[in-house]
């Protein structure tokens, strides 16, 4: 079990992996196989291994994101086994490693599949359409200077912790990826709910929620069903009960802009 | 050349408010005129493109990731300080500045520290109304904890993700500017050359990492907040895509280089496990408050499992050599012991490359509930990659690679000798001297992006017709040519060695002669061999596809070449300062205790580098280091 005793074991996987040139090139899995792999190989270093190789024979390397490789910067991206980030609970791909796979194991491996997301190459996509609704209204609009005292406005403890455990969204889009209609509505709704617990984001609380949501239809992504998939699928393991969130103060910004003390930017 | 950082004169207390005020403004409706591009998006790029654009500057904002939320800020685990001193434990803005300059070892600028500490506190207000969950206490007040070299409690923490908090708040801070139009983002796109109109920074050439095209942004000012250069160590906490090209490609381009030998290794990561590693993962140094750090007494032990290890034949290495710290030494001291006791043979795990940090002895006292309680999630991530439970036992660990207080030379204004070129964050070499204390990467980042930088770039700005310069200018045509050649130089080569196995060549290199304990003879060696590395590279290098397309292969290879040049200039500044200070510990200079014996007679100074051409001695710059504040001593924590 330890790095002492196992170093000299190692094993092999086949990689059934897709490859795209381009977001508009015709697709297709191709097979790999990855030798003289240890246990202690992430994920992601099992595939350097494969690249290695691949450019060795002069063939063109795997695409994929990664940037971090500790589980933070949401950059790794890819649907293992037909799971967004392998299936282990609350660990992003690049934490994922290879002690979780047998000798002789096929994997499937594919990148996030959303109409959000075009791919760029191979399991390489484009999440863009996630910097779109933060630009749309993920924010509390104060200038730099000019604020208060950090102590100034009191939070109680658990608004501050529910806010926090909303906030620890890494933006990887595997929600996105889970859900069987491709719905942002896990990381929009975290936002959401982040702002709408604190005392500095409830002055902007229904405009907020209008714009992403509107901005969630103009990027292509689709709707909550509750499937839940995205809460299995989150490396941070994000609640839903922050969609539920978004559902309220979405319902809260209709009233308000019933009762004409709210009007929806744009409209 | 002597240089002049341009800090203000007079009581330090007024130099900033003093300074503001003598500066000059940039009148409003002219601001939409002057167009600045800021290369870099954590917690530096990210709140000055925030900030400028606020003021109505016409920004530009650059980053190699998808997606400026994913900057390398988002790692950082432990904290903020500042001197809020809402303990009411005895802080103020001297305090910081004092335990600043101390933990730096008296490599700092006293001005540049002292505005830095005055600043702190506008962060955390700043973060605050941004909505960043801080942690609080249960009257609904900001809680604090202490951090390494400090006697108070000042460090501000959101769990154990302040980095990835304070950096959402900037990025958020961005976005709104995006959504504002008066900044223009261009993500997946990465720095390759500084374009200088007589003498001044006008532009940036960049690769759009996309489709390969390769384009001149023209501006009135640049700005760099690319981060630090430690993948130089190819093994590090930083991320894969973290390079020095950007500030690489400003130096070439006339750019003085800062201290670069001043680098920081961390204590407490976790080891490497095998030859295909390709990054070492930090655990917070924290756990050292209940772990004993030990190897075993006897080189033949080391392959036994600990607890088959009596307690007679553990040594406690560190509560030996330093019983006053035991456990708790400083953050080179500890890096520099573990070093010791694995090249002496009693190293632990694979390779020999590690020591144990035990929990058993406080799991007895105080039971393993409260120890999860603690630490629950640093025993998590070390059992997700290790696969070993550090309840039952020891954890491994051993020092990385962390943290580059060198980078490029900038004055008080924080603009570098080429005018119009500003550098922020740890791409500059300012404030941390030769060690940077915990939980001050992140107030040093948003101290220069929010407050220092919208002020003082106006006073540039001030005396700058704007679009000046414009694409089709000869440097502008020039720079592009020379990009593009040297991208169809690296694919030409066609060879039989992978990018990697270069970078890990170099990286190995500059860990073993230039890591944590360095020589003349070290040193010179690596000064030797580099050059050989480097020209192996350019001959028998293998990058494959083509420059038209979405292409990693050939974003490493330009990073990596530019680390075989950059490696040795930090090999020459290390061996050129024949003195120990901080992170730089020149075995031939150290007291008996093997604490590092500096040398202010001779080398009080910021050494700053000018380049003269690849394969050619760069020309070294002095900025003498004045301190009317603070008496230099030698730094003791004892």
């Amino acid at each position: 079990m330890s790095a002492q005793t196992s170093e000299h074991k190692t094993m092999s996987v086949k990689l059934i992996v897709w490859r795209q040139k381009g977001p508009n090139a015709p697709g297709r899995f191709e097979t790999h196989v990855a030798k003289g792999i240890t246990e202690h190989h992430s994920f992601l270093e099992m595939l350097d291994v494969v690249n290695e190789d691949l450019i060795k024979q002069g063939k063109e390397p795997i695409s994929f994101d990664h940037d971090c490789r500790e589980g933070i910067c949401g950059t790794c991206s890819a649907v293992v086994n037909g799971v967004p980030h392998g299936g282990q609970v609350r660990t992003t791909l690049c934490q994922l490693h290879m002690r979780k796979f047998k000798d002789g194991d096929a994997i499937y491996l594919e990148p996030w599949r959303a109409r959000a997301f075009p791919i760029v190459r191979d399991l390489v996509t484009d999440r863009g359409s996630l910097d779109k609704l933060i630009q749309a209204a993920g924010y509390v609009s104060c200038h730099t200077g000019g604020v208060p005292d950090a102590n100034a406005i009191p939070i109680s403890k658990p608004d501050s912790d529910y806010a926090m455990d909303a906030a620890e969204c890494i933006g990887c889009g595997a929600c996105v990826a889970a859900c069987p209609n491709g719905a942002a509505m896990l990381f929009a709704g975290a936002k959401v709910a982040q702002f709408a617990a604190l005392p500095q984001g409830q002055v902007e609380a229904p405009e907020r929620v209008a714009a992403m949501i509107r901005t969630m239809q103009e990027c292509g992504f689709g709707n909550c069903t509750n499937h839940y998939e995205c809460q299995a699928a989150c490396p941070k393991g994000i609640d839903v009960k922050f969609i539920a969130r978004l559902n309220r103060e979405f319902l809260k910004a209709l009233f308000k802009a019933k009762a004409g003390t709210f009007t929806p930017v744009g409209e | 050349m002597i240089l002049d950082g341009k800090a203000p004169t007079g009581p330090i207390e007024q130099s900033w408010d003093k300074h503001r005020f003598d500066m000059k403004l940039v009148n409003p409706p002219n601001k939409r005129k002057f167009k600045i591009l800021v290369v870099g998006t954590g917690l530096a790029g990210a709140s000055a493109a925030a900030s400028l654009g606020e003021l109505g500057y016409n920004v530009e904002t650059f980053c190699y990731q998808d997606s400026p939320r994913r900057a390398h800020s988002i790692a950082a685990q432990g904290g903020i300080n500042a001197a809020k001193n809402y303990p009411n434990d005895g802080d103020s803005i001297y305090r910081l500045f004092y335990d600043t300059i101390k933990g730096g070892d008296f490599r700092s600028r006293e001005a540049d520290v002292w505005r830095l500490s005055q600043v702190s506190n506008n962060i955390i207000d700043q973060c605050v109304a941004q909505g960043v969950p801080f942690a609080r206490d249960y009257a609904g007040y900001l809680d604090t904890r202490s951090f390494g070299g400090a006697q108070v409690s000042r460090t501000f923490y959101a769990r154990g993700q302040t980095g990835q908090q304070l950096l959402l708040g900037a990025y958020s801070a961005l976005s709104r500017q995006i959504k504002a139009g008066s900044v223009k983002l261009f993500p997946r796109t990465e720095m390759l050359d500084l374009v200088v109109v007589d003498g001044e920074a006008k532009g940036i050439t960049v690769r759009d990492l996309i489709t390969g095209e390769i384009r001149v942004h023209t501006g009135d000012a640049v700005v760099l907040a690319s981060g630090g250069y430690m993948n130089v160590f190819y093994l590090s906490t930083n991320a894969m895509g973290c390079s020095v090209t950007a500030i690489w490609k400003a130096h070439k381009k006339g750019a003085f280089f800062g201290n670069p030998c001043f680098t920081q290794i961390h204590p407490t990561c976790i080891p490497q496990a095998g030859e295909y590693q390709s990054k070492l993962t930090l655990m917070s140094e924290s756990l050292r408050n209940d772990g004993r750090i030990w190897v075993p007494k006897k080189k033949e032990d080391c392959g036994k499992p600990a607890n088959q290890i009596p307690e007679e034949d553990r040594d406690y290495y560190l509560e030996r050599k330093y019983p006053t710290f035991g456990n708790l030494a400083p953050r080179d001291i500890s890096s520099r012991a573990a070093k010791e006791q694995c090249d002496e043979g009693r190293g632990v795990g694979l390779g020999g490359r590690g020591v144990y940090l035990d929990f058993r002895d406080s799991i007895h006292r105080f039971g393993e509930n409260v120890i999860r309680e603690r630490y629950g999630n640093l025993f998590e991530m070390y059992e997700r990659i290790t696969d070993e439970n550090g309840y039952k036992v020891p954890m491994r660990i051993y020092p990385a690679p962390h943290y580059a207080m060198g980078g490029l030379w900038v004055d008080y204004n924080l603009m570098s000798n080429l005018p119009g070129l500003f550098v922020l964050g740890e791409a500059n070499f300012s404030v941390h001297g030769a060690n940077r204390l915990g939980a001050s990467a992140l107030m040093q980042g948003l101290a220069d992006g929010y407050f220092v930088i919208p002020y003082t770039i106006a006073n540039y700005l001030k005396d700058t017709k704007p679009g000046k310069v414009k694409a089709d200018h000869p440097e502008c045509v020039k720079s592009i040519e020379d990009v593009k050649g040297s991208a169809k130089k690296l694919l030409a080569v066609n060879g039989n060695r992978t990018v990697t196995e270069f970078i890990r060549e170099l990286g190995t290199l500059m860990w073993n002669n230039c890591g944590m304990a360095r020589s003349k003879e070290s040193l010179t060696e690596a000064i030797a061999k580099i050059p050989a590395i480097r020209e192996e590279f350019w001959k028998n290098v293998k990058v494959s596809g083509t420059g038209d397309e979405f292409n990693q292969q050939l974003e490493n290879a330009g990073r990596t070449a530019d680390f075989l040049e950059f490696g040795e200039l930090i090999c020459r500044d290390a061996l050129h300062r024949d003195e120990s200070c901080g992170g730089h510990f020149r075995v031939e200079h150290q007291y008996a205790d093997g604490e590092a014996k500096r040398n202010d007679a001779d080398y009080a100074y910021a050494a700053a580098w000018e380049f003269k051409g690849v394969d050619k001695e760069p020309e070294l710059h002095k900025e003498p280091l004045k301190f009317e504040n603070i008496h230099l001593a030698v730094r003791s924590y004892k």
